[in-house]
């Protein structure tokens, strides 16, 4: 969905009972509209009667938080230990490559975001991924593929 | 998940096979599309039954056919293999190569004992009837009959500690809430399981939701709190899927008659496993730390008196209350009481979940139960407890799994997570690694871990480059020193672990 101010504060309204609401309504826009552009800090800041200054702290040190729109499907790619044990790096560069983007870029066409992601608690089956909202254990670029496909439709 | 259920008269066989991540990310939705679609062509029925995982994550999907004399595994489970179970009537539990045989009877599961883990893999985790067949709800009931310092005296008892990694006594910090006077308190459960080599927590609460809900309920009636958040990752959409539906059948069942419980949805930051990072997160703040004492058990969420226990802290609470305090402590090793959720990760031929009494030693684990590494070569390095427990080499394999053992050789029983590495790890790049990670996870309060871990880097990649190597590697242990002894929290107190292991045990590494 594209930004829309009005939609935000319908977003912003729902989430604003509850007890510390900042960081569930950031998530709420954030799942709503795929990232916070700019002018999310004034409007929540205005809402939830905090700073312009703590909402803009608060959106920048979360890495789930996008600043900008992302391709139709993001795919994650786990870099941590246990994903590096069973070769997730040499698998990362291959991802890369073949989508023509690095980490947090997006593929020309649009379709495909790639980011990193920390442990997705599949440390047993690694290497592991998120792809859109399909889990891919002991990933290889075909079962990738395979997932992505699955997201186009 | 769909469940499928068939109506006709006849009673449908029953065939039980994980919506656990693990098992999902293996393929088990198609999985169960094909067991559907193939028993639907051949006129069979059969009620698919979507229960957690058992753990023996290189069986997965493991499909479990129930039979009157128990229920019988095949697995791994292709979709591909589907056509061939039905063509030699596994309905009727017949021989096929995929056949483990009883799964209660496998190797994995009878070397095991479960206390937290009970019901996980056994039952449908959001089926209320299953889990009061299955024990469920026994520990609130005694709860509440006997009173917060009858359960506050069982939990201290038990030598239940936390289980999150520091190992705290669980007793000793709910007694501090209960003793703090306030109108308003909370329970708090730390579901922000980011270690890598862990899903222990994932597990059970995609598994046996209600034993959480359960173990938070009996907190809350043991400190006097009324009110409950659960802070889980962001990146378990599975477990959080399911806790949500827990919650609401727990609340139809009056398992949260007197305790409100409600789920937060982190935001992808490591530090916010820290427990007080974990509060400001809650307080709708960035997740910093903050500086020890006051402690959160005196002055917590919104400055109430607040109890934070890991997930698996919480879900033992029922199981020892049920089973008896004294039984769960006469478990273990030294200090350490009780079992531990060991979790076999990364080069491991049989990754899963290993629940047994503290003491058992490093060799056993990797070895015996966890058959080596995937790939078949030698394990060469493991590292214990997560992106800051310390990397082992084979000559400390003798190590128990223990606290305090773990103490004593400069390591980290953590969380509980072992990630195997084999023969073509580069120390030298985990080293780096675990820099760079705590650099990009620094909450960025204290001088030490924000600016010391870019520093690390950029010395470890001065020795990498092979300038003034020897001048390097002391500053380095310098700058580990200065980490370990000037940090606000584990973060960047823990970083020296994996650092300074992969130095001592792997010297070599460093000088290519």
């Amino acid at each position: 969905m594209a930004w829309n101010k009005e939609k935000a504060a319908v977003i912003i309204e729902a989430n604003r009972h509850l007890d510390g609401p900042a960081l569930p309504v950031l998530r709420a826009l954030h799942e709503a509209f795929g990232y916070l552009p700019e002018e999310t800090t004034a409007q929540v800041a205005q809402a939830l009667n905090l700073s312009r200054a703590e909402i803009h702290g608060v959106i920048t040190f979360y890495h789930d938080f996008r600043r900008e729109p992302a391709g139709l499907t993001s795919l994650k790619l786990c870099r941590a230990e246990a994903c590096q044990a069973m070769g997730s790096e040499a698998l990362a560069t291959e991802v890369s490559q073949k989508l023509g983007t690095s980490w947090h870029g997006t593929t020309r066409d649009g379709r495909v975001t790639l980011e990193p992601v920390f442990c997705l608690g599949l440390c047993s089956v690694a290497p592991a991924a998120l792809v859109g909202t399909e889990l891919v254990g002991r990933a290889d670029w075909p079962r990738l593929q395979q997932a992505l496909a699955k997201c186009d439709h | 998940m769909r469940p499928l259920t068939c109506t006709d008269m006849s009673k449908p066989t029953r065939i039980y096979l994980p919506a656990d991540s693990a098992a999902l990310a293996l393929g088990a939705e198609d999985l169960a599309e094909a067991i559907a679609a193939e028993a639907l062509r051949l006129g069979k029925l059969i009620e698919i039954i979507r229960t957690g995982s058992r753990g023996m994550h290189w069986l997965e999907p493991l499909v479990e056919i129930a039979t009157p004399t128990g229920r019988i595994g095949y697995g791994p489970v292709g979709v591909a293999d589907v056509t061939g179970l039905f063509a030699v009537d596994w309905l009727q539990a017949e021989k096929h190569p995929l056949c483990i045989g009883k799964v209660e009877e496998h190797e994995f599961l009878r070397r095991q004992d479960r206390w937290t883990f009970a019901r996980c893999g056994i039952v449908d985790p959001l089926s209320w009837s299953d889990f009061i067949a299955h024990g469920g709800g026994q520990g609130l009931a005694w709860a509440r009959a006997q009173g917060a310092a009858a359960t506050l005296a069982a939990v201290t008892a038990s030598g239940l500690r936390g289980r999150g990694g520091a190992g705290f006594p669980a007793g000793i910090k709910w007694r501090t809430v209960h003793d703090t006077a306030s109108d308003i308190k909370y329970v708090v459960c730390n579901a922000d399981e980011g270690d890598s080599g862990t899903f222990a927590d994932r597990m059970l609460m995609e598994g046996d939701p209600f034993a959480l809900l359960e173990g938070m309920a009996i907190c809350a009636l043991a400190v006097g709190a009324r009110k409950g958040f659960i802070y889980i990752r962001s990146e378990y959409p599975r477990a959080i899927t399911v806790l949500e539906g827990a919650l609401s059948v727990a609340r139809e069942h009056g398992l949260l008659r007197d305790c409100e419980i409600e789920l937060r949805i982190g935001a992808g930051a490591y530090v916010c496993g820290e427990e007080t990072a974990l509060l400001e997160s809650l307080e709708g703040k960035r997740g910093q730390v903050r500086a020890k004492p006051p402690l959160p058990a005196h002055h917590g969420l919104f400055g109430k008196p607040t109890v934070v226990n890991n997930v698996l802290t919480l879900a033992t609470v029922p199981a020892l209350l049920t089973r008896g305090a004294e039984a769960y402590a006469a478990l273990g090793s030294g200090k350490s009481r009780g079992t531990i959720p060991i979790q076999l990760a990364g080069n491991i031929r049989h990754g899963g979940l290993f629940e047994v009494p503290f003491g058992i030693s490093l060799r056993e684990l990797i070895d015996e139960v966890g058959g080596g590494t995937a790939t078949g070569r030698p394990v060469r390095a493991v590292q214990v407890g997560g992106p800051l427990g310390a990397y082992f080499p084979r000559a400390l394999f003798d190590t128990a799994f223990d606290y305090e053992a773990f103490t004593a050789r400069e390591g980290l029983v953590g969380h509980g997570g072992i990630v195997v590495f084999d023969d073509r790890v580069d120390m030298r790049r985990q080293a780096r690694f675990a820099m760079e990670f705590c650099a990009a996870e620094s909450c960025g309060k204290c001088t030490p871990c924000r600016v010391g871990s870019v520093r690390g880097m950029e010395v470890i990649d001065k020795i990498v480059s092979g300038r003034d190597i020897d001048e390097n590697l002391v500053l380095l242990e310098d700058l580990c020193n200065t980490l370990r002894l000037g940090s606000l929290c584990a973060l960047g107190g823990f970083v020296p672990f994996p650092v300074l292991s992969a130095l001592r045990y792997f010297p070599q590494d460093f000088r290519r």
